[in-house]
């Protein structure tokens, strides 16, 4: 196995070098693709450099001298392109979250595939160092790849309901993670050490069973991780395996010698690390916090504490559209009861109307709300709602205090004063959308049940709170009615 | 508690009783019928005196058609559990009243403690709307703002009446007309309510408090507020006004005398708990404003916010009128009637209704408006534990600046231990990346050391481009990434046409399905995301 840029500085075959440059043209063409994204007005073409790069690399991979079984690769790509392509047709928005988790874990398990692969294939030529690096990469990469493989397909089951969102707290969980990444290690010197000898790697049974012992004890690691975070977590997992995901993708290109995919799995990998920085600083939570898992469960006796805040005053779909009606801006701030509750259509044909009769209706986007990151965006997207009127939270809050009517949607965390004003709230310091400044709000809600954080949420008793209670979808149709 | 006759559960409904009101001034009358429906929903049987609601716009054909009985005073007074009012009942009233009968109305125990003892000696339990504490939950119960927000109101109402101008500048063909120039002074709920109505007639209109915490409120609603130079918050308990300092009085003295020369209209509704109307206008001042201009006192009662100030009264002083009403919410009986009737409802919501009717004791707000009860004199109440900040002032749930700072020094002496531990971390970090690197450098084979290279490289980049993704498309980014980390698809590609070993290539076939699943899948349902984005 020959690195690319040897082989591009000193090969003479023009094949080699052929192919490198294309993997060159692929990374360069991968990092235009994110950069496109950066803008609505950039990102259609931004998606076609990725798509291009990614042919240009395929076609000189394949057309290297180094794949030649071309049947084989048919027979394993022609199924799986039809079910990516049904997958991806299929796909409802609201459940995007699950697709996302679930592609992740395809990654996560092409890498402990490759990396048994990579182990498995004799090395002939490798000197000592070169067989140690070799060995470390591969223990890493599977190691990455089944904590992403395992990590992702719990989280795509929780997503999708199959598993319940509460946090699964086992006692002595730390203890267990902690155990868990010592044995790891010691597993991986013991591998390394045995696969290595004087004259290059070894493959015995013995590497086989440990390389198995660290996919399953990792495996199980990530399992036990995604089940001890709750529901409103999910952005920030589902954007930390994003992350794993490249790491893997990078630790599969330094046991092959690949550049290009290191260079793609270290975007990718930055990629997800930035959105859970993102996610998590819309949190005010620590990344480390967030992982250990576990929010939402131990607070939850803050909330009886401040049951008795005031009283709570309803409001009928009726009145709340005759306050829309009147009103000269509304604001609109979804979360993920929107979601749940299927109701963005309905929603953007009550804007729709709304802006015919002259009312500004603009939406605000909390970046924690919904399952995963921009995941509200999609949604009113989807629905038609045009994305100027969608305005991030630093955006809009400046102008919350005119705006008339606040309708809250299945959020509720999010727009808590008791973030910013009591020093006690177990969310205190996360930044909120500022609803409580606008002349009314009107809270769509289920029941007065607490969000996610398991925090009263003191909005609710505001002197300009109105609530509208019952499941958003038939309040929004009553309000389209009352139209 | 319930009343003796209804014990055991029987659901039997409460007679409520509805008098007319004594004093012939006092037009309004304690519940309107559009109210007794509600008071009928609850349980309750109500029976309103002939002619209650005659001065209020309430027929008794209204009431019964609201399903009251119209019967007479007598049959109100002896028959009765509970009796509605507005005004303090009179000795005579109270004469009439018998052990265990419940009375609600405006009591102000705190200048009628003659009538307090003979209710308390009646055996009376006696419930002072006047006296409900002013917490959000009692909000709806709160009578006092409802008849401030009317007084505020009908004060501008009546200065316009004797003020012989517009309010509003217009330029006429006969010549310009400069628009009035209002003063209120104090910005509770009567005083803002008096500035809305002077903007909303189109005057220029100042406010002035001592609390500094109502001057969002006041320049929310299009007038100026007016700053004394001087360093004092006036936010005394309950949200009400406390006395200031001589040196912050004659400040605020000085204000209002340069003020009187330059408006048209001063409405003054200052008032401290407990004591006499501020005197903030003296004769001197009256007699620096313009000839036609008007005071309305809305401390009239309590004294007045004015020395010439007759309760009750209209006064002339050098062509000025002070207007010294004292029943400016009686002035629009039918709507204080209502507004009163729906505290007198909520009241007896909170008391349970007709079938769990009951004076709970621990109930804050019952407690605090109950004046006498089981033959003593319950007023005042024991004091809460915690300061009471009123809902009404509080508005947008900001701190008190004193709040802030208290935080700010607490964050302040709690951030120098995590900053240090931060260094230390950053410190730590910086040798281990340092040690690595030489590791590295030392033991790693050339080649890769060039991949090490090209992969940090790559990180910069990528973290460098992933920073100027709008949000909106995070989603879409992440979908992106998923296809191209499908580019692991080369592993598989590599060892599927491996030439040596068998297991290899098995599992190249099938890194190869995943990956291309991924692919695929993830650069379609981008652009079947993408092409959803529409402006």
């Amino acid at each position: 196995m020959h690195s690319m840029i040897e082989i591009f500085l000193a090969s003479s075959e023009s094949g080699h070098s052929l192919v490198a440059m294309a993997y060159l043209v692929a990374g360069v063409l991968f990092i235009l693709s994110l950069a496109g994204l950066s803008k609505q007005e950039t990102a259609e073409r931004g998606t076609w450099y990725g798509i291009i790069g990614m042919l240009i690399a395929l076609a000189a991979a394949t057309l290297s001298p180094d794949v030649t079984r071309y049947g084989l690769l048919a027979l394993a790509m022609v199924p799986a392109a039809v079910i990516g392509g049904l997958l991806a047709a299929r796909v409802q928005m609201t459940g995007m979250p699950q697709l996302v988790a679930l592609l992740h874990s395809f990654v996560g398990a092409a890498a402990v595939l490759v990396g048994f692969a990579s182990f498995l294939d004799p090395h002939a030529g490798m000197n000592t160092s070169e067989a140690i690096v070799h060995e470390i990469e591969v223990y890493i990469g599977i190691c990455v790849g089944a904590i992403t493989l395992t990590g992702s397909v719990i989280a795509c089951l929780k997503l999708h309901g199959v598993m319940s969102g509460k946090p699964l707290m086992i006692p002595g969980r730390h203890l267990f993670n902690l155990a868990a990444l010592i044995v790891t290690v010691l597993i991986g010197v013991w591998f390394v050490s045995g696969a290595v000898s004087s004259d290059g790697i070894v493959i015995d049974t013995t590497g086989v069973i440990l390389l198995i012992l660290a996919t399953v004890i990792t495996g199980v690691l990530g399992v036990h991780m995604v089940m001890a975070i709750g529901g409103a977590d999910m952005p920030v997992v589902v954007s930390m395996l994003n992350s794993y995901s490249g790491w893997a993708a990078a630790a599969a290109g330094f046991m092959l010698g690949n550049d290009l995919l290191i260079i793609t799995g270290a975007l990718v990998g930055s990629s997800g690390a930035i959105l859970s920085f993102i996610m998590c600083r819309g949190m005010n939570r620590s990344f480390v916090s967030v992982i250990l898992g576990g929010f939402g469960a131990a607070e939850g006796a803050v909330a009886s504490s401040d049951a008795d805040q005031g009283e709570v005053i309803e409001i009928s779909a009726e009145d709340t559209v005759g306050h829309m009606q009147a009103a000269k801006s509304v604001v609109i701030v979804p979360g993920y009861g929107m979601a749940v509750a299927q109701a963005q259509h309905a929603l953007a044909d009550l804007t729709k109307q709304l802006r015919e009769a002259g009312v500004t209706v603009r939406f605000a986007i909390h970046p924690v709300a919904g399952r995963l990151p921009g995941h509200m965006n999609v949604l009113l997207a989807e629905a038609g709602i045009p994305y100027d009127i969608v305005l991030e939270m630093d955006e809009i809050n400046a102008d919350l205090p005119d705006t008339d009517v606040v309708l809250v949607i299945g959020a509720n965390d999010i727009v808590n004063p008791g973030a910013e004003n009591d020093p006690a709230s177990p969310i205190a310091g996360m930044p909120v959308l500022q609803v409580w400044k606008s002349k009314m709000v009107v809270v769509m809600k289920r029941g007065m049940a607490t969000g996610y954080a398991g925090v009263g949420n003191p909005l609710f008793f505001h002197e300009n709170t109105r609530m509208l209670f019952g499941d958003a979808k038939k309040s929004v149709d009553g309000m389209l009615g009352a139209l | 508690m319930r009343s003796d006759t209804y014990e055991a559960g029987l659901q039997i409904a409460m007679k409520l009783g509805i008098p007319r009101e004594v004093r012939s001034e006092e037009r309004r009358v304690a519940v309107a019928p559009r109210t007794v429906e509600r008071l009928r929903k609850l349980g309750f049987d109500v029976q309103v005196e002939a002619g209650a609601g005659a001065q209020a716009n309430c027929s008794d054909a209204k009431y019964i058609e609201a399903g009251a009985a119209i019967v007479s005073a007598a049959d109100i007074w002896q028959q009765c559990d509970v009796v509605l009012k507005v005004e303090p009942p009179s000795d005579t009233e109270i004469a009439s009243m018998r052990q265990g009968q419940i009375l609600l109305g405006m009591i102000w125990p705190a200048n009628n403690e003659p009538a307090l003892a003979r209710l308390a000696a009646a055996g009376v339990t006696a419930i002072a709307m006047d006296c409900v504490p002013r917490i959000s939950r009692a909000q709806k119960l709160d009578v006092l703002s409802a008849l401030a927000n009317i007084a505020g109101y009908r004060s501008i109402i009546e200065a316009a009446h004797l003020f012989g101008r517009f309010f509003a500048g217009q330029m006429t063909a006969a010549g310009r007309v400069e628009p009035a120039k209002v003063l209120v002074i104090g910005g509770g709920v009567a005083g803002l309510s008096a500035m809305t109505a002077a903007r909303g007639l189109g005057a220029i209109v100042r406010g002035f408090d001592t609390r500094l915490a109502v001057k969002e409120q006041v320049e929310s609603l299009g007038a100026d507020f007016l700053v004394l130079n001087f360093e004092e918050s006036g936010e005394g308990e309950g949200g009400y006004a406390k006395v200031m300092s001589e040196a912050f009085l004659e400040a605020e003295m000085k204000l209002f005398a340069e003020q009187a020369i330059e408006v048209d209209i001063i409405i003054t509704t200052a008032m401290i708990p407990g004591r006499d109307a501020p005197v903030l206008i003296t004769a001197g001042m009256v007699e620096t404003m313009k000839e036609g201009s008007v005071i309305v006192d809305l401390a009239a009662e309590r004294g007045g916010n004015c020395a010439l100030t007759v309760a009750g009264e209209v006064v002339e002083h050098h062509g000025v009128s002070i207007v010294g009403y004292t029943d400016l919410p009686g002035r629009m009986p039918g709507l204080s009637s209502r507004l009163y009737g729906n505290a007198i409802a909520a009241m007896l919501e909170e008391m349970g209704g007709n079938e769990d009717f009951d004076i709970d004791l621990d109930n804050e707000i019952i407690r605090g408006a109950l004046v006498t009860h089981g033959g003593e004199v319950m007023w005042p109440p024991p004091k809460p534990d915690d300061p009471i900040i009123a809902p009404d002032y509080s508005k947008d749930f900001g701190k008190r600046p004193e709040d802030a700072e208290e935080e700010d020094s607490a964050l302040s002496t709690a951030k120098i231990p995590s900053g240090l531990l931060r260094s230390v971390a950053t410190g730590i970090g910086a040798i281990a990346t340092v040690g690595l690197l030489i590791v590295i450098g030392l033991w790693a084979p050339a080649s890769f050391a060039t991949h090490f290279t090209v992969f940090i490289l790559a990180c910069f980049v990528g973290w460098q481009v992933v920073w100027s993704v709008a949000p909106a498309l995070h989603t879409p980014l992440m979908s992106v990434t998923n296809a191209i980390s499908g580019i692991i698809i080369l592993g598989g590609l590599l060892h599927l046409s491996d030439t040596s070993a068998m297991s290899a290539v098995v599992l190249g076939v099938i890194a190869v399905f995943f990956a291309t699943i991924n692919i695929v899948g993830g650069f379609l349902v981008t652009r079947r995301m993408l092409a959803m984005f529409r402006r």
